[in-house]
């Protein structure tokens, strides 16, 4: 695009980032993707309804397809990128979040499209109820589409999670 | 006293080995095809028609063209090479010139600098259409008076099938006309491709989201007009394909735009577009009429079933004789007379999804199951038990049943499985059919229990050799495997290492890139990945073991014969010789190359008989619902199944599998549907077409039936698309125990329970 370039800074997972010669209209999706080569936000939708794109604004899950990221200025980011890592996966030493060893453990990946998102959604939810119950588990990853498992093994990853946390306390 | 060592379990075959790109996906790491990104790269997209049915008159480019940022723009006059593709039958343009046949049909291409740009770009070409009636109705479409609206006909293909005494007949007759709407396989992970350009333009590397590298291949470099081995393909990363990924989609508009520019392309779809952008499941009307004894037993099947094939070709003659071939299901039957159509109709075009074809007999045999149980007086679970086909039955097309065949076993235990407790009076909103919706009340809500058994066969049918190919390279106690099988999710990538430890006693198994830099594995679908690229997979380590063991036999003076694998060990059977795989093998390779081919199978006769499948697979499922009958809101509470699997390889992944394609069948049976109107599409998003969600989903419980089937090579069925097919009917099954409705139509929408 030969119009419309604007330069501004996204706060995300703890940097500043400067965008530039980004077309005013772009998602944030996009330019997370597209501008600022953070791929792991995933879009299918592009319309709010799959929770693919699913990233802390603010400490909120939003769909970071719905967010036009001029608008984001002011905020803090979080991508799946960002999330703390503090488990170690099996006998590797790769470090990752809690949430994402579980979900490798317990089988909750099978194409993996959806899983950053919700990945993410999680996060968000076991940061504000720690001790969810099994409905409250569903109702918060309702917005996230998952074609693959069905979601069982994905349940048993979030309650993997919230049994290890509470171990741990 | 010996102390205990604990030692860390080996990922062999039988384990729940985790997925090696586990990590990368829940990292955000994992690089699917819409995350490529190359210097120097331009944006692709297409132009599609707003009609699904109509003359081109007109095509103009020239104000697109003028746009700043634009680079190039195809329509059919750029076509290199052969103008049409298509998987059986090359009848799918790569752009429409004349005519376009369906909503969607792309006319043009552009590559831009941006995808704003392309969308501009798209939206200055200016297309002028004769619009036409829209041929829509598959029961014209079969009359020969019809104006066909392809040069090909509208008849796709016709099949019947007689066996037996077509005259046979019983006391109890019982009759149903159902009908199977259009379902979307609805994978997340959108079409997308990256296309490198050789310099000079004589040749392109591809980089795919696909199923079948080697058959996409084969039909881009007939359009662009290349020798094939121009024409690189490497996978993609896939997120997930349930049959989409079979057909051509964006796969020639990209090398197209790549070889135009000289510069690489990206192309991916929107959701609204991969609406458009890929084939979906059949719709069909099924009629079905059986003929059964007091006590139940099946003694004639009548049948006729209509699929409807869209504009082009795909898939739809195998999706046919899937149809036909399964119109018994499980169950013992001598005598039959079947009559089955694929047409051509200007709606969207349809082909592989989950269950091909059999999805949709199996919906309208369950349903007759539950009429002759009512007929007889007797239990859904008494008609299937009184009809199950066991190993040796004659099937409908003459071909005996060689697979292993625990009907029986599936409907038991599946039938021994707890139901769930009785909704309490006090309930949480969410947990009411409805959910967040709040509608629903308790009081108003009654439970139903429903059933269904299925059969389907695994690999491809009619004489096709779908072989697939592997190559196992061991050196310094490492192995490498190289094939060209696409992993979309199911978790190949997964089961090919555990081969590998098994066979060759190695830990650390790396796998190559899939590309077609070696021969075909066919494709990611008919539940045959498992089966035919662990074979090969399988077969190549078993030889390479073999030349493990005359290499070790020589340098210890040992009979090769004697020499097995213990662990991760080379042990003599009847000596105290043990050296490990590591040190075997430290400074030599070894490298071999499988083909598995299964064993081959024939042409239906004119009278649908012949060995026409290689094998098959079976499941029972049963579905507790709770039904608002007054809203029409429907929850499924549980599914109870019993899978035939033949073997367990990853009991983790097999669970996943039963898992998802039961939440498929979920959504087939009450919600999933592109709602068409006229040949247009009117639910082409997310918000319209409406997928399970994690409030939707029910609890399942499952037991896998392991029987080996002595023609698998590892003696595991494929279990891809067994759980999607028969859950359906199970769970319409038991929204008609709970309305006494009589639903012969999938999805149950609310106003077929309300109204």
């Amino acid at each position: 695009m030969t119009t419309d370039h604007q330069m501004y800074t996204l706060n995300i997972n703890g940097a500043e980032r400067p965008v530039k010669d980004s077309w005013i209209g772009e998602s944030l999706l996009y330019v997370l993707r597209e501008r600022l080569d953070l791929p792991g936000s995933k879009g299918a939708c592009e319309q709010g309804e799959c929770g693919s794109c699913t990233v802390l604004l603010d400490g909120d899950a939003v769909c970071s397809c719905l967010v036009m990221a001029a608008t984001a200025v002011d905020s803090t980011i979080t991508t799946v990128e960002g999330l703390l890592a503090d488990t170690v996966i099996g006998d590797t030493a790769r470090v990752i979040s809690d949430v994402q060893a579980a979900f490798v453990t317990e089988g909750a990946v099978q194409c993996g499209f959806c899983t950053p998102g919700l990945i993410v959604a999680v996060h968000h939810l076991l940061e504000h109820n720690p001790s969810p119950s099994d409905i409250e588990v569903k109702e918060a990853i309702s917005g996230n589409i998952c074609r693959c498992t069905g979601y069982g093994r994905i349940f048993a990853a979030v309650n993997a999670v919230i049994e290890t946390r509470k171990k741990s306390k | 006293m010996t102390a205990k060592t604990s030692t860390r379990s080996r990922d062999v075959l039988g384990t729940s080995a985790l997925r090696p790109d586990g990590v990368a996906k829940v990292t955000g790491e994992f690089s699917f095809s819409s995350d490529m990104r190359a210097e120097n790269m331009l944006w692709g997209a297409t132009l599609r028609s707003p009609h699904p049915y109509a003359r081109i008159t007109s095509i103009d480019t020239t104000k697109a063209l003028l746009i700043a940022g634009v680079h190039a723009i195809i329509t059919a006059e750029d076509v290199p090479g052969k103008l049409t593709y298509g998987l059986i039958s090359s009848d799918q343009p790569v752009f429409a010139k004349d005519v376009v046949r369906y909503m969607g049909e792309p006319i043009a291409a552009v590559a831009a600098d941006h995808p704003e740009t392309c969308r501009r770009a798209l939206a200055a070409i200016v297309v002028e259409y004769e619009v036409m009636t829209p041929l829509v109705d598959a029961e014209l479409a079969i009359l020969p008076t019809t104006p066909p609206i392809h040069p090909d006909g509208n008849l796709i293909r016709h099949q019947r099938i007689i066996h037996g005494d077509s005259n046979a007949t019983a006391e109890i007759i019982v009759e149903g006309n159902y009908t199977i709407g259009m379902q979307d396989q609805a994978f997340l992970g959108l079409e997308a491709a990256m296309a490198f350009p050789d310099p000079g333009a004589q040749g392109v590397e591809l980089h795919i989201a696909t199923q079948w590298l080697h058959e996409d291949r084969g039909q881009i470099a007939a359009c662009l007009n290349l020798p094939e081995n121009n024409v690189r393909l490497v996978l993609g990363g896939v997120g997930g394909a349930f049959g989409a990924r079979e057909d051509i989609s964006l796969q020639v508009h990209c090398c197209l735009l790549a070889l135009r520019t000289g510069r690489p392309i990206k192309m991916q779809y929107s959701r609204e577009e991969s609406f458009f952008g890929h084939v979906h499941r059949h719709p069909a009307t099924v009629w079905m009429r059986h003929h059964a004894n007091r006590s139940g037993k099946i003694v004639k099947i009548e049948a006729r079933m209509v699929f409807d094939g869209g504009a082009y070709t795909s898939t739809s003659p195998a999706v046919l004789i899937n149809g036909i071939t399964h119109t018994q299901g499980p169950y013992q039957c001598d005598n039959a007379v079947v009559d089955g159509y694929a047409v051509r109709t200007n709606n969207p075009p349809c082909g592989a999804m989950r269950g091909f074809g059999v999805v949709q007999a199996c919906f309208a045999h369950e349903g007759q199951m539950d009429k002759i149980a009512e007929a007889c007086g007797i239990s859904p679970v008494e008609v299937r038990l009184v009809n199950a086909m066991h190993t040796g039955d004659k099937i409908i097309t003459g071909q005996t049943m060689e697979s292993v065949a625990p009907v029986e076993r599936c409907i038991r235990e599946t039938d021994a499985i707890p139901l769930p407790p009785p909704m309490p009076d006090l309930v949480d909103a969410l947990e009411l059919p409805g959910g967040s919706g709040l509608t629903a009340e308790r009081k108003n809500i009654v439970r139903g229990i429903g059933w269904g058994v299925s059969m389907k066969n695994l690999m491809y049918s009619e004489g096709f050799d779908d072989y697939a190919t592997a190559r196992c390279t061991l050196s310094n106690g490492v192995a490498s495997l190289k094939f060209a099988t696409s992993e979309v999710g199911q978790g190949f990538v997964t089961l090919a290492p555990q081969i590998a430890r098994s066979v060759l006693g190695v830990d650390q198994v790396v796998q190559e890139v899939s590309d077609t830099q070696i021969g075909s594995a066919g494709s990611t679908s008919a539940s045959r990945q498992t089966w035919m690229s662990g074979g090969a997979v399988d077969g190549a380590c078993r030889l390479v073991r073999e030349r493990m063991f005359e290499h070790i036999g020589k340098l210890h003076n040992i009979d090769p014969i004697r020499l097995l694998i213990d662990g991760t060990d080379v042990v003599d059977s009847i000596g105290d010789f043990r050296i490990s795989v590591v040190d075997a093998t430290e400074g030599v390779t070894f490298s071999e190359t499988f083909e598995h081919h299964h064993r081959k199978t024939e042409d239906l006769d004119e009278n649908g008989q012949g060995n026409c499948h290689v094998a098959f697979a079976f499941v029972a499922h049963r579905a507790v619902v709770d039904v608002d009958c007054d809203l029409g809101l429907v929850k499924v509470v549980q599914i109870a199944t019993a899978q035939d699997v033949g073997k367990v390889l990853n009991p983790l992944s097999a669970l996943g599998q039963l898992e998802g394609g039961i939440a498929q069948g979920l959504g087939l049976a009450v919600m999933e549907e592109i709602v068409l109107e006229n040949g247009k599409v009117r639910n082409p998003s997310f918000t319209d077409y409406l997928l399970p969600t994690a409030l939707d989903a029910p609890t399942v419980v499952a037991v896998m039936i392991e029987e080996p089937e002595p023609q698998a090579p590892l003696g595991a069925k494929g279990i891809g698309e067994p759980p999607c097919i028969s859950v359906t009917p199970a769970i319409v099954a038991a929204i008609r125990a709970a309305t006494g409705k009589a639903l012969l139509r999938v999805p149950v929408r609310p106003q077929d329970i309300c109204l």
